[in-house]
């Protein structure tokens, strides 16, 4: 398996401040923003961004981890099911608006599955998405309000993102059988 | 020139250890008897039957077997459990009257004989019941049954509970000579239980049946026979208090003989915890191979621990207990295939029998001395015969004595064989042993001199 | 056969998502704790953790487990087990068929292994059941090709009690290893107690037993012929409740059958409750933090004093709650891809 880094730790810092500043601008107040991390390695990014707006806006925003083990649509598939860990959402989402935040936009399958988690906690008034990568190949009607990188890939090739806080590094890579 | 009824076994071991035979040679059988016995003795013969290699011996006589006809014909018959029989190297058996209706009349024990004599392919002796109708309250006419043709009295199946019943059964059978042959099990003690109470049935949650409710039993009827000084025969010996009690009872002189079944001298009741297939691989309860609740191994007397297996076959190697009984009892399959308290208790045996026993000749997974291939024999034969007084029925019977009937088994001590019930002739596929590879192949049986099963 | 509706994809062309954690579960049957390893448990647990912020959300329901069939199979009646299992695999959206076997087929004589298969026939995916002969499930187990819960079979079995008791024991008192557990009542006709001691050594817990002699099972201690003890994991065994209970971390005090009495196997339930009854008197030889449990229901006054029955370290209410978010982990731990 061969790894071709596409996003270096700086590459990754710029693409979060550049996000943390277009949601604030895209989002009239920050009162009843919520974001919130989808498992798992969206929930460190999740951090990152409310770190950043509270640095230079000086708000802290809450911030919420959902797990999707209980919504994915290919669990009837999956003979091995992921470990499931408990939502933890420390404010009621009912009228807020939400921003949910992921590390890879594949087929969006995932996507939706969030979307009918969060519903089923409460009615947000808006829901957006942030993405640190966006890999294309979408099953699903189904597009990111925030991306970090845009990154053409083949289908069989496997995007992974490593972050500080899971695997020790920060970095993006396309993981390919060919050399 | 060959005589066209005359059947020659050449060049077997023959043992008869009921009279200390043990030699190479041939057994020359002749208008249904034995003729003569001994090196070169069969040089012509109407039909031949090459053993060389092999083992030589008296039918096997089985003093304790089921053969549900009349009333559950559908469990086994007597054409079909003779047949298995046959198969198994028995050429007489004892048959049970716990039968429906039981054989508690001489019209039953005429049925018997009659059918016997039409449709089976073995000897059949009957067994007449202790009690009317095996209620345990009334004796039956033993007279009746005598004269009919009964060689022993029994109940078996179940006890006679009552005391003072079972001693008046000592004493009245008496009269006749005849054995009273007891399932010693006291039901205040045994009451609703499925299997040994022990360690397994614990782990299994099933409610136990503690060895204590055979040997409280065994001691009761020994101190009755004692006091009539009649002749008690105990049936299906499993726990090693029963075996002392025995053992006991006969250095003082009491009138007391015993049997044992195969499966408890071979199986434990870990049995019942896992499948046959394993049973020789696993040492115990890991819990890796999962729990099987195999009802093909619920039996009454259940299967006991290794201790009293070790002490059975102790019993039956000092003699202690005279004889090896199959206690043979086909069940259907939805008999068994049901949750394990539901289940019928016993096991199909015949067909297995022989097999069973020769794996006593080798030194035990529990650590017992071996037991010479003689002796086996002999509890297989001569000392069933023996221990119900059968020679006055059928002189000879249980030998292979000049004019003795010409009842001989021929097998294979070393042949290996898979169990496969579905091929038993008996209709019970009931037994724990399914796909279990095992040592001992019946090659011919001659009843008679006919043979009646070849393999 | 009903037919099902194909779906689009075959299972071989859909690959685990990236990045997620999927630890393995390979078992098809949940029939008891004896063969348990701590990690199952330990993943059973995990999973229940995030069944119980499910139970505590307003609609308390998620989608997973939508177009499976539950079938639940009772012979003998139980209100609270099998609302559990039927609220269990509701929340998770699956469909439930219950069978109470009393009013079925089953006293037109249908065989067990025929009922099982004939809920296997009309769609079932799992099959929950409760029996009162011990081994059934192992019978059914062996002649289906669907998953099959024990709900309680005879004195053998319960396994999901037995899971939601070691969750409720580590909720409150973290790592269970060295913990102490006392287990009062009946043991030899408990389903319960047997589950709970292979669970809970698994766990790494110290387990007391503690009940009047002729309600301890038979193969607990050594045969005085020598055979070995090896019929469950090494415990404890008092039949002196106050030498047992002093410094438990736990009290497990089990439903005791009011016609043990007549079966001879008591002089009176007066002398057992004079003697096994934990009270608050008992309980104060525990540690402070001591929890109580029952299995339920409870024989109010007899197993338990109803001042610790309702008093403050009693967890039977969470028992009971614990018992939804455990079983629905099992379900949707043992729902097959299709």
């Amino acid at each position: 398996m061969a790894e071709h880094v596409i996003l270096s730790p700086e590459d990754i810092r710029r693409s979060l401040s550049r996000i943390a500043h277009e949601i604030v601008e895209s989002n009239p107040t920050l009162d009843d923003l919520v974001l919130v991390g989808m498992r798992t390695r969206g929930v460190p990014l999740a951090a990152r961004l409310a770190q950043r707006i509270a640095d230079f806006e000086g708000r802290a925003v809450p911030v919420g981890a959902l797990d999707i083990g209980l919504y994915r649509d290919d669990i009837s598939y999956l003979d091995l099911k992921p470990q499931l860990k408990p939502t933890e959402i420390p404010t009621d989402i009912a009228g807020k608006r939400v921003v949910l935040v992921d590390d890879v936009l594949f087929t969006g399958r995932s996507i939706r599955a969030a979307l009918d988690a969060l519903i089923d906690f409460g009615r947000p008034q808006h829901i957006q998405l942030a993405v640190l990568v966006d890999r294309g190949h979408r099953e699903l009607p189904i597009r990111a309000d925030y991306v970090g990188k845009n990154i053409p890939t083949a289908r069989q090739e496997d995007v992974q993102v490593f972050l500080d806080e899971t695997d020790g590094r920060d970095a993006v890579v396309v993981l390919s059988t060919e050399p | 020139m060959a005589n066209k009824d005359s059947v020659a076994i050449r060049g077997g071991r023959i043992l008869d250890p009921g009279r200390g035979v043990d030699l190479v040679g041939d057994v020359l059988i002749r208008e249904g008897r034995i003729a003569a016995v001994g090196p070169g003795v069969a040089a012509e013969a109407g039909r031949i039957i090459d053993a060389t290699g092999l083992i030589v011996c008296p039918g096997l006589v089985d003093i304790h077997c089921h053969l549900r006809d009349p009333g559950f014909e559908h469990k086994e018959t007597i054409e079909t459990g003779t047949r298995a029989a046959a198969r198994g190297g028995f050429t007489t058996v004892c048959c049970m009257p716990n039968t429906e209706p039981p054989i508690d009349s001489r019209a039953g024990v005429e049925y018997i004989l009659r059918t016997a004599a039409a449709q089976g392919v073995v000897r059949v002796l009957p067994i007449g019941c202790i009690t009317r109708g095996r209620q345990g309250k009334e004796l039956a006419e033993m007279g009746d049954l005598a004269e009919a043709g009964a060689v022993a009295f029994s109940d078996d199946g179940s006890p006679v509970a009552d005391g003072a019943l079972m001693r008046h059964a000592l004493e009245y059978a008496s009269a006749f000579a005849l054995p009273v042959i007891e399932h010693c099990e006291e039901l205040s003690l045994s009451h609703e239980g499925v299997m040994h109470e022990g360690w397994v049935a614990n782990r299994l949650g099933l409610r136990g049946i503690p060895a204590a409710a055979e040997e409280a039993a065994v001691a009761r009827n020994i101190a009755l026979a004692e006091f009539s000084g009649t002749h008690l025969h105990v049936a299906h010996v499993s726990t090693a208090g029963s075996v002392e009690f025995v053992r006991a009872a006969k250095k003082r002189g009491i009138q007391v003989t015993a049997e044992v079944t195969p499966h408890h001298l071979a199986l434990t009741d870990e049995a019942v915890m896992l499948a046959a297939s394993v049973l020789s691989e696993v040492e115990g309860a890991d819990g890796s191979v999962g729990l099987y609740y195999d009802t093909n191994a619920k039996v009454n007397p259940p299967l006991r621990p290794a201790t009293d297996v070790q002490a059975c076959i102790a019993g039956l190697a000092d003699g202690t207990i005279d004889a090896i009984a199959t206690d043979h009892a086909p069940h259907a399959i939805e008999d068994k295939l049901c949750e394990f308290d539901l289940a019928a208790f016993g096991i199909s045996g015949l067909e297995t029998a022989l097999a069973l026993c020769l794996t006593l000749t080798e030194v035990g997974a529990h650590g017992h001395a071996p037991v010479q291939l003689p002796v086996l024999i002999e509890r297989l034969t001569a000392g069933p015969v023996r221990a119900l007084g059968l020679a006055r029925f059928v002189p000879g019977l249980g030998s292979l004595a000049e004019g003795a009937p010409g009842d001989v088994l021929v097998f294979d001590p070393d042949a290996e064989w898979v169990v496969e019930p579905e091929r038993f002739a008996s209709k019970g596929k009931n037994t724990p042993l399914a796909g279990r590879t095992l040592r001992g192949r019946v090659v011919a049986t001659v009843y008679g001199g006919k043979v009646v099963y070849q393999a | 056969m009903v037919q099902r509706a194909t779906r689009g994809k075959a299972a071989e062309e859909v690959r685990p998502p990236e990045g997620v954690d999927i630890p393995t579960w390979e078992r098809r049957h949940v029939l008891d704790l004896d063969d348990f390893s701590r990690r199952e448990m330990e993943q059973v647990m995990e999973t229940a953790d995030a069944m119980k912020e499910v139970l505590g959300r307003e609609i308390r329901r998620v989608p997973t487990l939508r177009g499976t069939i539950v079938a639940t199979l009772f012979y003998e009646t139980s209100t609270r087990t099998r609302s559990s299992f039927e609220l269990a695999a509701k929340a998770l959206g699956a469909d439930v068929v219950s069978v109470a076997a009393g009013a079925s087929s089953v006293q037109k004589g249908e065989s067990l292994v025929d009922s099982a298969r004939t809920l296997q026939a009309i769609g079932a995916d799992i099959l929950v059941m409760r029996h009162r002969h011990s081994g059934a499930p192992y019978l059914v187990a062996g002649h289906v090709d669907i998953s099959v819960i024990n709900a309680g079979d005879g004195w053998h079995a319960h396994p999901t009690q037995a899971l939601l008791d070691a969750y409720t024991i580590q909720q409150h008192l973290g790592d269970l290893r060295g913990k102490k557990v006392v287990i009062v009542g009946d043991i030899l006709h408990s389903r319960v107690a047997r589950s709970n001691i292979w669970g809970l050594t698994t766990m790494g817990v110290q387990v007391v037993l503690c009940g009047p002699p002729t309600l301890l099972p038979w193969g607990l201690r050594t045969d005085h012929r020598g055979n070995e003890n090896r019929a469950l994991p090494p415990v404890e065994v008092d039949t002196n409740l106050e030498r047992a209970i002093e410094g438990a971390d736990v009290v497990m005090a089990l439903r005791l059958q009011l016609e043990r009495q007549q079966a001879g196997l008591l002089p009176s339930l007066r002398e057992y409750m004079r003697l096994y009854r934990v009270d608050e008197e008992r309980l104060a030889r525990a540690k402070p933090s001591v929890l109580v449990m029952h299995p339920g229901p409870v024989n109010e006054g007899i197993e338990l004093s109803p001042a610790v029955a309702h008093g403050a370290r009693s967890v039977i209410e969470e028992q009971v709650t614990n018992g939804v978010a455990v079983r629905m982990a099992l379900l949707y731990l043992l729902a097959k891809g299709r």
